[in-house]
């Protein structure tokens, strides 16, 4: 029973940053900018988000750090692509190069110019405090709901909130319509570029604080040279998974948050249920690593073969708007 | 700058529209400018860390050409780079969004290493050959799966390829860690590749001091093929056709799913190619590894994007690419600079282009201008978006953008 549930609640946690990093995406892709930078943003989300919350030394402003950062990088892409109408794919792959590298630099030159920053462990408590006080005492339910950081349930009320604001406010249905049809949600006079430039802004914040939770959380805030280990590109696969919902990322996160933590917890699995569960731990664990990318894949397939344009997937997204060629 | 974002009614002060044709001597000095700008931020950056950046652009010149070693490590670096990004391009000519040039490399590298530990030394110095041609029908094979589902179902063929990348990688992984003992050496500790006999390192190319492996003629015979292929073959008009309007291309008769496929293909192949001769190569020391690309496939979208998928340009942008990683990375141990400033500076060049990009192809107006906002007709809407889209582009097949699907 505890390695199950330890097995889930470590999905929980590994599920986290990659819906922040899904739920940024998706304000991207419904506005119609397939944005390729998030493992990029996500790094420099990191690298700023836990030198605000070492330097200020508090939980809240480091997370704001984070999204600053991310937000920071959001706006380069939405004015590469938005003003200067640069190509989406490879402005996000150049944001991923790039974002990548500063991470790498300011770490790296930490750690040569004397020690890497370590954060005040008190602080360090603070982000991994387990959970709501009385709640996390029930049994089952109490470690597995109520007892993570609270990163974890910030995620979620972020991506709840974008779900209900991309579902049941104007402004959302407004950066919808741009995302299927920027020219005709111009000719009824919503503003493409700034509504663009608003989601693509504040999905990259939220990557930001995605990237926050990999180096605070996922990798105890100690340097090692590559912080977001591709989660961002996770990500990116989540939001096909999830068929472009807030909601179903929620669902989503979780079970590729499974798959990443199966793989180190499937021995343990095995181990206290080896006649039921024996079998988990024969299959090779790049197996479990690789299956999030395969069932992506498949639901890309499954969707395109059944016609109906990629599910959710919004119809113009990955191409710039441009007024005067309409 | 959010000119086309104002009401329908305001006359906009600033308005953009596109140029019709800039001259080239423009255009490279554009280009050229764009790009010492992202030197110069870099500069700044450097001088922000109390380090000089005119010694630390010296030593990454000094890094990269200074001595017949650093040289041939430089070429080591370029030569990957080079044939990735040249079998890239076709695909992009095509409007294709492959960006599964890593999967197709590591495939590559991968199908190579199964061939050459099969026949190890029987085919003598034929087998190079051998193991070669079938590293890259693996990389084009591999990418024939997107194409596949592109053109039968519609795929989204750039999310399909990067899903493809992770899924070769873990693949190449799973045979180093978990898989059959066929790849395993027997070496104790941490799995390690066999290394390939002998019989199959590729040979060197001796010029004066210094000797590097012949996959550098195999990239300059290349460099003339795709040029020559994509200008003043069949094919190449049919892939220009195809990626300028897919309707054109079918109303015209062409079997626009054959060359799709055949395209992609070649695309896969050369990369497959890129990828087998790393592995019989002296650079990845004759083995195959987890990252033996090491970011190759990415950095060679970046250089066929920033070379306008011109064959000659690929080989210029290349060169600046290899020069920027291998000199950083003597930087490094010269002046104590992390060697991840080479990505940045990367970035920051590919950002600058690409805002010059804009100045390229559109001109800024600042008076008024009589040309009213035409209303818009909602229904036909996503129909003139495209067909416009096509017409407009036609003219200057060198402006790929908008990404995504062609409709």
């Amino acid at each position: 029973m505890n390695a199950i549930i330890s097995l889930l609640s470590s999905a929980i946690t590994r599920g986290a940053p990659l819906l922040l990093g899904t739920t940024g995406e998706i304000l991207n892709e419904k506005s119609g900018s397939l944005n390729l930078g998030v493992e990029g943003i996500m790094a420099v989300g990191a690298i700023g988000g836990f030198l605000g919350a070492c330097w200020t030394e508090s939980i809240i402003l480091g997370i704001l750090f984070g999204f600053i950062c991310g937000a920071l990088c959001g706006l380069l892409f939405a004015f590469l692509t938005i003003t200067m109408k640069a190509n989406q794919n490879v402005t996000g792959l150049a944001m991923t190069i790039f974002g990548v590298g500063v991470c790498r630099f300011i770490g790296q030159n930490m750690k040569t110019e004397g020690t890497f920053p370590i954060m005040n462990p008190n602080l360090t408590s603070k982000f991994a405090e387990n959970g709501i006080p009385l709640l996390k005492n029930i049994p089952i339910i109490g470690p597995l709901l109520f007892s993570h950081n609270i990163l974890v349930y910030l995620a979620i009320i972020i991506a709840v909130c974008v779900w209900i604001y991309m579902n049941k406010t104007k402004a959302g249905l407004k950066m919808r319509a741009i995302g299927e049809n920027p020219a005709a949600a111009d000719s009824v006079g919503i503003n493409v570029d700034l509504y663009k430039y608003i989601n693509i802004t504040l999905g990259g914040g939220i990557m930001g604080i995605g990237g926050l939770y990999m180096g605070v959380i996922i990798n105890n805030g100690t340097w090692n040279d590559d912080w977001i280990g591709g989660y961002g590109w996770i990500a990116v696969a989540l939001v096909i998974f999830a068929n472009w919902s807030a909601v179903k990322a929620l669902l989503g996160s979780f079970i590729f948050g499974l798959m990443l933590a199966l793989q180190s917890k499937v021995g343990n699995l095995a181990a206290e249920f080896p006649n039921a569960l024996g079998w988990t731990a024969k299959i090779p664990v790049e197996f479990y690593m690789a299956l999030p990318f395969i069932l992506t894949a498949v639901v890309l397939i499954i969707n395109s073969a059944m016609h109906k344009k990629s599910g959710n997937a919004p119809s113009a997204m990955g191409i710039n708007y441009y007024r005067e060629d309409r | 700058m959010k000119t086309n974002s104002q009401s329908v009614k305001k006359e906009p002060r600033i308005r953009i529209a596109k140029r019709v044709e800039m001259s080239s001597k423009y255009k490279i000095l554009l280009t050229a400018f764009s790009v010492l700008a992202a030197l110069i931020i870099s500069g700044i950056l450097i001088l922000f860390l109390g380090k000089n950046p005119f010694e630390f652009f010296l030593q990454v010149i000094v890094g990269s050409f200074g001595s017949a070693i650093n040289l041939k490590l430089l070429i080591r670096i370029f030569v990957p780079i080079l044939i990735t990004s040249l079998g890239l391009s076709i695909a992009f000519k095509m409007r294709f969004w492959n960006i599964g040039g890593e999967g197709q490399f590591i495939i590559g590298a991968l199908v190579a290493m199964t061939f050459a530990l099969l026949i190890g030394d029987s085919l003598g110095r034929f087998g190079v050959f051998v193991v070669i041609v079938t590293g890259a029908v693996g990389g084009g094979l591999f990418a024939l799966i997107p194409a596949l589902f592109k053109v039968k179902f519609n795929t989204n063929e750039t999310l399909f390829t990067l899903m493809l990348n992770y899924i070769a990688l873990y693949l190449v992984q799973y045979f180093l860690y978990g898989g059959p003992k066929f790849y395993i050496s027997d070496r104790p500790g941490i799995p390690t590749f066999k290394v390939i006999d002998e019989m199959l390192f590729l040979s060197d190319f001796k010029s004066g001091l210094f000797s590097v492996d012949t996959s550098i003629i195999v990239a300059a015979i290349l460099i003339v093929f795709i040029f020559v292929y994509l200008k003043y073959t069949k094919h190449g008009y049919e892939i220009s056709v195809v990626g300028d309007s897919v309707n054109t291309a079918v109303y015209s008769g062409m079997n626009v799913k054959l060359i799709t496929l055949r395209t992609i293909f070649f695309s896969g192949a050369i990369v497959g190619l890129a990828g087998a001769l790393q592995l019989t190569g002296s650079a990845a020391g004759h083995t195959l590894s987890v990252n033996i690309t090491g970011g190759v496939g990415w950095t060679a979208i970046i250089v066929a994007w920033l070379a306008k998928l011109n064959p000659l340009g690929i080989s210029i942008v290349s060169l600046l690419m290899s020069v920027l990683e291998k000199g950083c990375g003597y930087a490094r141990t010269k002046m104590g600079i992390s060697d991840a400033v080479s990505d940045i500076i990367q970035g920051l060049i590919l950002f600058t282009v690409l805002a010059c990009d804009f100045f390229i192809n559109y001109k800024v107006i600042l008076k008024k201008t009589d040309k009213k906002n035409m209303l818009f007709d909602s229904a036909s809407a996503k129909n003139e978006l495209t067909s416009n889209k096509d017409e407009s582009e036609g003219s200057n097949d060198l402006k790929l953008c908008e990404g995504g699907e062609n409709k």
